[in-house]
């Protein structure tokens, strides 16, 4: 810096004022390295949150691009109503996957976080929740191998039993698989997945309720949980929401998990038989093989725009609740 | 070393808001000129804008002429940061750097703005600046130990110590001691007696007795109104502004009549 | 209670029941209650699956009917015994417990499962240290039938996930870091830094699989623009690099958002104290508010990298698969360990024979939940050593 070159120490003029370097005491005069580093940083800084759009809006001008030729084929024009005939069953796939499991998970998670946050004695569910973050961290694929090879064999008897019993119900009826790799395996590991997502969210926010809030509530008389009642839930839904949205969109995006469990297949209603597939799944078993810049290429990018914009319209959805929920949950 | 303060019609905005408005105001060099006044009348905001730390917050700018001896601070060629490097400053509240020894929270004006020290002449600044802020016996034996592990008094000071190791003209010091105990008030009053030997300090406080203790002239700042901008009322010394004010809402103020 | 005059020295009597204690039920209450309910759940369980045909999972339907028996069963007694309020108290602690037992119950089973089938392939010789080449059907064959040892390793998987998911960092990180300090230091809310913020977010939601796709249309996009206008060879966009690209999207906006919020609690008074020391804001930034939240940033970035390191649907459609070690990031294919373990379960070195590739799998699936934990660890203890010092008396 400009002030380093004048090192040599002046007599010093009283008790407080230490000799040693000086700065230059001149007013006017501003060192140019200094002040071209400022521009520099700032500069730097901008340019990498410019980057980000720039690298959003590729994303979307190259999956819409590269998707072209599923759209519209030069012999046969466009082929949108063929493009839907094909797209339509995967989003359903995707949508029943992800309903079963945030089914199972949601009100597991919220138990969990619940459970962590005013139930568990105080040491233990510091490490308990620790756990859980753990737990988030685990690899989808980690799952899926478990899913595939542990869960589904299970679930095989229960399954036939589901049949055997409860046939004349859609959801049952069809053949039951005999491996038991089924769009109810897959929910279920999806929700085992999404379960410790949903309880740090939700567990974050239990542990924000206001002591006040609590104590209040405790000194009317109220049980634990009409305490949890008056207290937690008013203050918590849009972090639960939120939690849950999360959640969703983890499910819905959720590749690998569901690859190895489902076999999949055309849409059905019954969730014991095989068949459904998942967006995420068809992209991932079928890429590999399809050959670049083929029309089949063409359609698997297209089908992973459509899953981008329903988890993007599925992501909005949360903040919109969270926004308008935010002036009566006292958060602020 | 030390700089004589004057400021001619001084408006203060933020925004659109005008907060502080038409100050002028002539701070003698070598002297201790305290700004009292209610919360909120702007005494603060003046005094950030003396080194040009009101900036900092978005959207505040000032009108009018501030002079340091003759140079304007305002001046369109003027850097803010060689203002700063001239004009020190001590907060409300302690705020050694968490992350440096107390030898590097006193070397940080160098430190920071990558100034290389020689070994001796660092160990020279340090210890004269510790002298200076009346911390080198308590501390000299634990230089090398973390500046938060002070105690709150002690913070102040080693904060004093940062802020005259870079040699300013003045020092700023907005509300110093009014997270301190008193023991710990009293070594900072003792201090700001010996620095006006050789700098010019100016003290925000809401503690009418340390004005009158620490200070040669006073100032007094007032407000009409929430919303309202805040205005320098009454300058003088800081005897007459206790015993015998020349305006009705000094006299209210310094002798607890006030709202 | 004892009246306070001076007369009454000694204590009264103490009372056969004290009244605070009225409405409540003994501590036993609810062993014994579920003790019973295992019983007639046991009973019940039998009863049903003579009835429905349900002997094949007769234990896992015992487990079932517990609290299905056990929870109305304490809440029907509590509301007799003591009162409604009472009941519906301890109705719900009880269906938090349950849903906490619940959530244990497959992710203890995962974690048993991956240990316990994962560490013989891991103990396997030379499983870490060998790859995948030469590893042919014939051998897997070989090797069930004589029962030797399963050849073959993760060595090369190991490196291709290190060595992408290093390149994703040095990606993600400047990027993030620098976008999080103009979103916390510069930007002062203005429309761009609202609109980075919005698009951070949305980038928070990208499924892997739709960074990956991205990754690869954008990565055969450049080549062949460039190829075409002769500044390169034409060649595959499925490389390391490609892998890398992708897994930057679902990083960089970890990154901004960890960022954003450790340089947000960096107290305002710091950045003001260096200021007043004449400092500029660049070096004010890259020396008091960085080191400050240095130790939230680490731990933050490390936990982004472990997220990453576990994708596995973004590099199954960018690098391909290989059996050999390949440390060249810009050409060729590369292996990792999650893409590893999703071929040898889905396409088994030798079809007819999968319990060798199946071993590896689950040996692969260790490894990589040892490497996630230890970068989980290594995040919780960056934390706390870098965390700034407290105390110094």
């Amino acid at each position: 810096m400009a002030h380093a070159n004048e090192t040599t120490s002046p007599p010093s003029a009283g008790p407080a004022a230490p000799s040693g370097p000086v700065r230059k005491k001149t007013l006017r005069q501003s060192d140019r390295r200094g002040v071209f580093g400022d521009k520099l940083f700032s500069g730097l800084a901008m340019a990498a949150g410019i980057a980000i759009l720039v690298l959003l809006a590729f994303v979307a001008l190259f999956l819409s691009s590269s998707s072209g030729r599923a759209l519209y084929s030069e012999d046969e024009g466009l082929i949108v109503g063929q493009f839907l005939q094909y797209a339509m069953p995967l989003v359903g796939g995707t949508i029943i996957a992800s309903i079963i499991a945030l089914g199972l998970a949601a009100p597991v998670a919220i138990g969990v976080a619940l459970f962590i946050s005013h139930f568990a004695p105080p040491r233990a569910s510091r490490s308990i929740g620790y756990v859980i973050d753990l737990l988030a961290a685990i690899p989808s694929v980690v799952y899926g191998a478990w899913g595939m090879s542990f869960l589904a064999p299970a679930m095989v008897p229960v399954y036939r039993w589901l049949h055997e019993n409860l046939g004349w119900f859609p959801l049952f009826a069809g053949n039951p698989s005999g491996t038991g790799r089924t769009i109810l395996t897959a929910g279920i590991v999806l929700a085992v997945m999404i379960l410790p997502i949903i309880t740090s969210v939700s567990r974050e926010i239990f542990i924000q309720t206001p002591k006040l809030h609590e104590e209040a509530a405790l000194a009317l008389g109220a049980t634990r949980w009409e305490m949890i009642k008056m207290a937690v839930f008013p203050f918590a839904r849009a972090g639960i929401i939120s939690g849950i949205m999360l959640g969703l969109g983890r499910a819905l995006g959720e590749t690998m998990a569901v690859a190895l469990v489902l076999s999949g297949g055309a849409l059905t209603a019954s969730l014991i038989s095989t068949g459904n597939q998942t967006i995420p799944a068809e992209i991932a078993l079928n890429f590999p093989e399809a050959g670049p810049g083929s029309e089949r290429q063409a359609q698997l990018i297209a089908i992973g725009l459509v899953l981008f914009i329903i988890t993007l319209v599925v992501n909005m959805i949360a903040r919109w609740i969270v926004s308008r929920n935010k002036e009566f949950s006292g958060a602020n | 070393m030390s700089k004589r303060i004057n400021a001619i019609d001084l408006n203060v905005y933020y925004g659109d808001f005008l907060a502080v408005e038409g100050v002028n105001i002539d701070i003698e060099p070598r002297s201790v000129t305290a700004f009292i006044g209610p919360s909120g009348c702007g005494k603060t905001t003046f005094l950030r804008t003396l080194n040009r730390m009101h900036e900092v917050l978005p959207g505040a700018r000032v009108e009018g002429q501030l002079l340091l001896d003759d140079d304007n601070i305002y001046d369109t060629a003027v850097d803010p940061v060689t203002v700063r490097s001239m004009v020190g400053m001590v907060f409300q509240r302690p705020n050694p750097f968490p992350t440096m020894s107390i030898r590097d929270n006193v070397l940080a004006g160098y430190k920071l703005n990558g100034t290389r020290l020689s070994r001796s002449q660092s160990d020279q600044v340090v210890e004269e600046a510790l002298k200076g802020a009346n911390l080198w016996n308590e501390v000299k034996d634990r230089l090398d130990k973390p500046g938060s592990g002070l105690s709150g008094g002690q913070q102040q000071r080693l904060c004093i110590a940062r802020t005259i190791a870079v040699k300013p003209d003045v020092i700023l010091m907005d509300e110093p001691c009014s997270a301190l105990d008193p023991i710990s008030t009293l070594a900072i009053e003792d201090l700001i007696n010996e620095l006006k030997d050789t700098y010019t300090v100016v003290i925000v406080t809401h503690n009418m007795q340390q004005a009158a203790r620490v200070s040669e002239k006073t100032a007094f700042f007032n407000i009409a109104g929430t919303g309202k901008p805040g205005k320098l009322i009454e300058y003088d010394e800081t005897t007459k502004i206790f015993s015998n004010p020349s305006k009705k809402d000094t006299e209210n103020y310094v002798s607890g009549r006030f709202g | 209670m004892s009246t306070p005059t001076q007369e009454t020295t000694t204590p009264p009597p103490p009372k056969a029941q004290n009244s605070l204690t009225q409405g409540t039920l003994p501590r036993w209450t609810w062993a014994a209650m579920l003790a019973g309910s295992v019983a007639v759940a046991a009973a019940l369980a039998a009863a049903l699956g003579a009835a429905f045909g349900a002997e094949s999972f007769l234990m896992p339907l015992w487990v079932v009917l517990v609290p299905v028996i056990y929870l109305p069963a304490m809440l029907i007694l509590q509301w007799v015994r003591i009162n409604k309020r009472k009941a519906i108290d301890g109705f719900w602690k009880n269906l938090v417990y349950l849903a906490f037992l619940i959530a244990l119950l497959p992710l203890v089973s995962v974690i048993w499962s991956v240990v316990s089938v994962g560490l013989p392939g891991l103990l396997a010789p030379g499983f870490l240290a060998s790859d995948m080449s030469g590893i042919t059907g014939r051998i897997d064959q070989e090797t069930m039938e004589t029962g030797g040892d399963v050849l073959g390793g993760i060595r090369h998987a190991i490196i291709g996930s290190l060595v992408i998911t290093l390149a994703a960092t040095v990606i993600s990180v400047p990027i993030g870091l620098l976008t999080s300090i103009y979103l916390v230091e510069y930007s002062r809310g203005s429309w761009l830094s609202r609109a980075i913020t919005f698009f951070v977010d949305v980038m928070t939601g990208i499924p892997s699989i739709v960074a990956g796709l991205f990754a690869a249309a954008a990565t055969a996009w450049f080549i062949s623009t460039a190829s075409s206008l002769g500044l390169m060879a034409a060649r595959p966009y499925t490389m390391g690099l490609t892998a890398a690209i992708a897994l930057s999207v679902l990083m960089i906006p970890v990154v901004v958002r960890t960022t954003e919020e450790m340089l947000r609690v960096v107290p305002n008074e710091l950045r003001e104290a260096s200021y007043a020391l004449g400092v500029r804001k660049w070096r004010t930034i890259l020396k008091v508010v960085i080191p400050t939240a240095i130790s939230g940033i680490a731990s933050g970035v490390t936990l982004s990298i472990a997220r990453v390191i576990g994708e596995t649907a973004p590099i199954l459609v960018t690098a391909g698969f290989v059996v050999n070690a390949n440390w060249n990031l810009v050409s060729g294919w590369m292996a990792t360990l999650p893409v590893y373990i999703y071929r040898q379960f889905q396409n088994p070195i030798a079809p007819a024979a999968t319990e060798p590739s199946e071993q590896r799998a689950w040996a692969a699936a260790l490894v990589l939940i040892i490497i996630v934990m230890l970068l989980n660890l290594a995040a919780r203890i960056i934390a706390q050593v870098f965390a700034p010092k407290k105390t110094g008396r």
